[in-house]
């Protein structure tokens, strides 16, 4: 029995040994080196166990500290600082994709090993910090029984929350602890299935458009075409009226969204495609034009066609353009903040804050990380740097980031981990 | 040895029992790739991947129970057979195990051309070993 547990893991290494990364190739940056297609019998998989942090921290720059800020949490992701200072962290967990293959069985049994063992809250959780110190005086849940929420935008006096399956509005007083008034549905939003079921949120910089992110249901088409119709988009939905029109298509899973505070400018942070190699799709940066086809799911990286869809779409794939920026092969970025009104100064100015929740589809861990990426005038202007570090430790994870949130008011940098249900606290050092 | 050979015609139908599984199975996915590669319906692929699963699970059966009669024929006339018997089914279980795998990739890329290759050589081998299987009976050996 246990030869042939042996003989079958070694065929399975064979199998998926033929895919190791190249550390030469740069992937990052608005030209990234992209390998030919590499499809294996076995994906590439490393999943990285989940130790914790017992009693540690993660690694921030010099100059800098770092704190929990909240522990205990059901599954933080998103996080929304209100103009009060008030700290809003969407936690749960959705989706309903039916298992179809022997393949989904036994995937979802090797990545739940490395995700939480608690079970999703549903509820938006405030936290309140009046003095400032990074020890919040008040903790309460705000909102409940929530159907998986995730993106948060507060607008003209009112919440804002994208649930898996609808965009909903919560009136709200200033200082309420918890939400009373009842609420009021937008507009639904594509649920049906929701292989991807975050929804991102933002609002444009006047306010009127809500900007929701919808993922793809399907890593590249798997579950049929059929499924994907208003799926891998952003909607621009019309504030009052809750009316939608299609803003972008092919973008395949934008998890976060943000708007550039000097160009107002709509950005994304989007997770491309698996299962094509240690080393292919990068994850990516972009500004979300309007109109833009981004590829997904017949082309990757502008018009580099991904054989496994049929039937293909070449007259489409003519029109499908590049993405800005490239943050690397499954790094699996989930979190996008702009430094707003100087940001933390010196180096960090200027840029982007990006939560990378980590990779399961390469042997050598990537993402695992918030980075940072320099700007200016509006536009990435140079590589990437590690920002928050610290969440691998000796190849096990201690946390995994995904929603990042700067708050200018405070000068601070807020974290959510959904690993050990934490939210970090970046400030610099006084 | 007439006791042996009279409690290898008494396990024989075990023997039915257990490769009608793989041989309808793996036909059946033969079929359904080329369904899939005709229409690129997902369905079929999925379709195909649970049936290669179905074939490996009874065709292991079939294989342990081909080995024990491997072990009881192997003093007899019977043992030529019974070694391609088993030789085909053991070939057509590692195609279809690495079939299964090529089955969990995505879309396109779950039958494809090696797809549809592997399916083939599976029922083909499988098709043998039945033959062999069901031709292979003491009553021959008697008369």
């Amino acid at each position: 029995m246990i030869n042939k547990l042996l003989c079958t893991t070694a065929v399975l290494l064979a199998l998926a040994g033929c895919s190791r990364s190249d550390p030469n190739l740069n992937q990052t940056g608005a030209n990234p080196d992209l390998p030919g297609l590499n499809q294996t019998l076995v994906p590439p998989m490393k999943i990285a166990t989940p130790i914790g942090w017992d009693g540690e921290t993660p690694t921030v720059p010099d100059g800098f500290v770092v704190t929990p800020m909240a522990t205990d949490l059901q599954i933080p992701r998103q996080i929304l600082v209100l103009p009060n200072g008030d700290i809003l962290i969407a936690e749960g967990s959705g989706g309903h994709a039916p298992k179809l293959r022997p393949k989904d069985i036994i995937a979802g049994v090797i990545k739940a090993k490395g995700k939480t063992s608690v079970k999703g809250g549903n509820r938006i959780t405030l936290l309140r910090d009046a003095n400032g110190d990074g020890q919040p005086e008040v903790r309460t849940t705000f909102i409940d029984n929530l159907d998986a929420p995730y993106g948060m935008a507060f607008v003209d006096g009112a919440l804002y929350v994208a649930e898996q399956g609808a965009l909903v509005r919560f009136d709200y007083q200033p200082g309420q602890t918890r939400i009373t008034a009842s609420r009021q549905e937008v507009t639904k939003l594509p649920s049906a299935i929701n292989h991807h079921w975050t929804k991102s949120l933002t609002a444009s910089a006047d306010g009127q458009t809500l900007y929701v992110g919808i993922g793809s249901n399907s890593n590249i088409g798997e579950r049929g075409l059929a499924v994907e119709q208003d799926r891998a988009v952003v909607w621009a939905i019309d504030r009052q009226t809750g009316a939608h029109r299609t803003f972008a298509t092919g973008i395949r899973n934008p998890t976060a969204l943000a708007i550039e505070p000097t160009t107002s400018a709509l950005w994304a942070v989007v997770n491309e495609r698996d299962e094509l190699g240690p080393q292919l799709v990068p994850d990516y940066l972009t500004s979300v034009r309007e109109g833009a086809f981004y590829g997904w799911p017949y082309s990757y990286w502008g018009q580099n066609i991904d054989p496994r869809v049929r039937p293909q779409n070449p007259d489409l794939v003519q029109s499908a353009i590049a993405p800005d920026y490239a943050l690397g092969s499954h790094v699996a970025a989930l979190g996008l903040s702009f430094a707003t009104a100087g940001g933390f100064g010196g180096g960090f100015s200027q840029g982007a804050f990006i939560g990378e929740h980590g990779s399961w589809n390469r042997q050598d861990l990537s993402g695992y990380k918030v980075a940072w990426v320099p700007f200016s005038g509006g536009r990435p202007a140079g590589p990437p740097v590690d920002f928050v570090t610290g969440f691998i430790k000796d190849g096990e994870a201690r946390g995994r980031p995904v929603g990042v949130t700067f708050d200018a008011q405070r000068r601070i940098l807020l974290v959510a981990d959904d690993l050990s249900n934490t939210v970090w606290r970046i400030a610099p050092r006084r | 040895m007439p006791a042996v050979a009279a409690f290898r015609e008494r396990l024989n139908p075990f023997r039915g029992i257990l490769m009608a599984f793989p041989i309808a199975l793996f036909s059946s996915a033969l079929i359904s790739d080329i369904a899939y590669l005709k229409t690129a319906q997902m369905q079929w692929s999925n379709f195909s991947a649970w049936l290669i699963v179905g074939a490996l699970v009874f065709g292991g059966l079939a294989g342990l129970w081909a080995l024990i009669d491997l072990a009881l024929s192997w003093r007899t006339p019977a043992r030529r057979a019974a070694v391609i018997h088993l030789a085909a089914l053991a070939l057509a279980w590692v195609l279809g195990l690495i079939n299964a795998f090529k089955h969990s990739q995505d879309a396109w890329s779950s039958v494809g051309a090696f797809g549809l290759t592997l399916s083939i050589l599976s029922t083909v081998l499988i098709l043998i070993a039945g033959w062999l299987a069901y031709s292979n009976s003491t009553v021959r050996e008697i008369a």
